[in-house]
């Protein structure tokens, strides 16, 4: 796969670069900080025994990582976006002069969508593949699994999928929303612009949805002064939502609050569409709804609900509009752009800013340096890294419309500040 | 919980769930079918059941994709044309399958269920390489979306109707075939015994190979249906198979019947559960009623004594 890529990229290398170049004088000194035009000068003054002591598969010329995702089993329909995000982010810092004038070569590993494979294969990268760095898990669950194996071994992982919180690693960059940043702008925004006061939580059943659904209750009831009418879990994999929706249409609340996953929330939308209930009537806002899902649950089944969301392929800015097109023209036309595949393209270029700023792939020192490391050119706009490892980024409000993409209905002024563990929502 | 509600609010919302309990029957009859046959008439314990299911919702994908594309004229007609093509992928894949591994392991029954379990992995990832492993979407034709108003809450859904009448169908199709044709008593002779049914001079391993292929097929017909309801992508087959082999089990192995009546006993329980209490806990109660009932009566609901 990626040899093909690299044959297409010689032939427009030098067009890009000169694209690159025009899009980046405006911001020229904002990425002067970040490095991104360093010359093979720089490497040459970086002699690899001070940029790697500790035994990094890092050479004069080259630095090693690892891609850690599904690509087979369940989670593979999600997990594929951030592969080729990451991919593209590594091959355009490659053409741009690579991370301390090193290029970025990847070895990429199968989780295979089961969790000890995920410990596995993570130690194997960084035990005998020594890699400098790790971009890869999609699921809470292969987080969990992998967290000791980096805590153990000393590794760094960029973690890209919006989460439950209650989390904090020294080894880990989160570079998605944890729960408040995503929840807590949403449910103010559709009270204070639909009046809603009263709420029916739905999720599937595990901890990212319960822990979501705690949080929102509490700022429901405690900050809104709303409701919550009904709150229900379903197993994962569930098909049959026609009892709830009966359930919605008796208790008749202001907004329905979902977070169903995988190949139930295609089912739930449907058959909220086949029983009449109208989404640009019924407020509906959901926490795991991005692009991706829609291309499975079918754009005219969820056109009108809301999405909460810091990223939406949609947005208009000229960062996010080079990045959807470098994403097109790598992985082809009809690619969507779902918010963690955003996410996941942040991942190596923060990397390369921490090493930078570090001037070593030490992964203590890169650690050390992540905090404040901020990356302007980023999709969703600026952002940067918080001291508890987690971003600082703005939430979004789109609605669904019927050609799978969203439309930005709201976005918060300022960056929120990323609170993993948050008094009074425990 | 109810005291807030009307008399009228009441009555329309027991009718619709009463409709939502005879659509979740229906899906369960259909998805069971194509097992039931493979399962209870043969004996093969069809853990790729599922994945037969979802060659078929690629094939509606497919088709409703080329009508989209070249004919879109006749689009709203698409779905019967799809639901035919996916009745015959589904079958010859599930021929190819039966002679190629199936009969070879016909005297070991439990060996089936590891060699049918590898089999859905394979075509997991043969669908996920060649179909992509993120989830399609299938556009169905508009008259097949939305509901129809009886009252001003009742509301009776049209591709819920769809399912009731396609699982008719083929209910009554199936129960003609098996129990009216002269190869559906070629099929019961086969099960009751082998070797004597061979001695007549039917011939067994033909028989064999085009039930489980009309069990496979049947299983494709589900999966086009159920494209209006779930998801399509290369493991969506996983979400059906607990639920069919339940119903299965449950009716009793052999008997079509047994099927529907433990389709109807589990849908009713299951959607009525769901309306009182929350949907994992109903999942849970509903498991634990058909483990109990397991136990006392291990054959099933329903038995067909055979002479052994």
């Amino acid at each position: 796969m990626s040899s093909n890529n690299d044959n297409s990229h010689k032939f427009s290398s030098t067009r890009r670069k000169l694209l690159m170049g025009m899009a980046a004088l405006p911001a020229a000194p904002l990425l002067a900080s970040s490095g991104l035009f360093s010359s093979p000068a720089f490497a040459q003054a970086l002699a690899t025994s001070a940029v790697n002591t500790t035994g990094l598969a890092v050479t004069d010329t080259d630095v090693t990582v690892g891609i850690l995702h599904s690509v087979t089993g369940t989670m593979a329909i999600s997990e594929t976006g951030s592969v080729q995000a990451e991919k593209l982010a590594i091959d355009q810092i490659n053409k741009s002069g690579g991370v301390l004038g090193r290029q970025i070569k990847y070895i990429q590993e199968d989780g295979a969508s089961d969790w000890p494979t995920f410990a596995e294969k993570a130690k194997k990268l960084l035990v005998n593949d020594k890699v400098a760095a790790v971009f890869g898990c999609w699921t809470s669950a292969s987080r969990k699994a992998v967290l000791p194996v980096f805590e153990q071994y000393n590794g760094i992982l960029y973690y890209p999928t919006f989460y439950e919180g209650l989390e904090q690693s020294k080894n880990v960059i989160y570079t998605g929303q944890e729960a408040t940043q995503q929840i807590l702008a949403g449910l103010d925004w559709v009270n204070k612009e639909k009046g809603a006061k009263s709420f029916y939580l739905i999720g599937s059943d595990y901890i990212w949805p319960r822990t979501s659904m705690k949080i929102a209750r509490k700022h429901i009831e405690n900050k809104l002064g709303g409701k919550v009418v009904g709150e229900e879990y379903f197993p994962l994999g569930h098909t049959q939502f026609n009892s709830v929706i009966n359930k919605i249409k008796l208790t008749k609340p202001d907004v329905i609050y979902a977070a169903v996953v995988g190949g139930s929330n295609v089912a739930f939308y449907k058959q909220l569409k086949a029983a009449g209930i109208d989404l640009s009537k019924q407020n509906l806002l959901t926490i795991s709804v991005t692009e991706d899902e829609i291309d499975g649950i079918g754009g005219e089944n969820i056109a009108g609900a809301y999405s909460s969301m810091k990223y939406f392929q949609s947005l208009d800015n000229p960062n996010n509009k080079e990045f959807v097109a470098e994403f097109k023209k790598m992985w082809g036309d009809k690619t969507v752009i779902g918010d963690v595949t955003q996410a996941a393209y942040l991942g190596p270029w923060l990397w390369k800013a921490a090493v930078e700023k570090a001037k070593s792939f030490d992964v203590d020192k890169v650690a050390e340096a992540s905090v404040d490391v901020e990356f302007a050119k980023a999709p969703e706009g600026y952002v940067k890294i918080h001291p508890n490892h987690h971003l600082w980024s703005k939430a979004r409000i789109g609605q669904a419309q019927a050609d799978g993409q969203f439309k930005l209905v709201h976005e918060t002024a300022d960056l929120i500040e990323p609170d993993p563990f948050p008094k009074g929502y425990q | 919980m109810f005291a807030e509600y009307s008399l009228s609010e009441l009555s329309s919302i027991f009718l619709m769930q009463g409709f939502a309990g005879l659509i979740l029957f229906s899906v369960f009859v259909l998805m069971a079918l194509g097992l039931a046959i493979i399962f209870g008439q043969m004996g093969v314990i069809n853990m790729a059941h599922g994945e037969f299911m979802i060659l078929g919702a690629y094939v509606t994908y497919f088709t409703s994709q080329f009508f989209l594309n070249y004919i879109p004229a006749l689009f709203g007609i698409y779905f019967f044309i799809a639901m035919i093509l996916a009745f015959f992928a589904s079958g010859a894949l599930g021929m190819a399958v039966e002679w190629l591994m199936i009969r070879r392991l016909y005297k070991r029954p439990l060996d089936t269920l590891l060699a049918t379990w590898g089999l859905s992995l394979i075509l997991q990832q043969v669908y996920r390489s060649v179909f992509g492993p993120r989830e399609v979407g299938v556009e169905l034709p508009g008259w097949m979306m939305g509901s129809l108003p009886v009252t001003d809450v009742v509301e009776v859904q049209i591709n819920g109707l769809f399912v009731m009448g396609l699982t008719i169908a083929i209910t009554v199709a199936v129960a003609l075939l098996m129990y009216k044709s002269a190869w559906g008593k070629q099929v019961r002779a086969v099960v009751q015994n082998r070797v004597m049914a061979g001695a007549v001079g039917i011939n067994t391993e033909k028989v064999d190979r085009y039930t489980f292929g009309l069990g496979c097929g049947i299983a494709g017909v589900a999966g086009s249906a159920f494209t209006m309801i779930g998801s399509t992508g290369p493991t969506s087959g996983q979400l059906y198979i607990v639920d069919t082999f339940l119903v299965v089990v449950f009716g009793g192995a052999q008997s079509l019947l047994g099927t529907i009546a433990s389709a109807f006993t589990i849908s009713q329980a299951q959607s009525t559960l769901e309306f009182f209490l929350s949907g994992s806990m109903a999942k849970v109660l509903t498991l634990l009623g058909v483990v109990i009932i397991l136990m006392l009566r291990p054959q099933g609901l329903f038995v067909i004594k055979v002479r052994r």
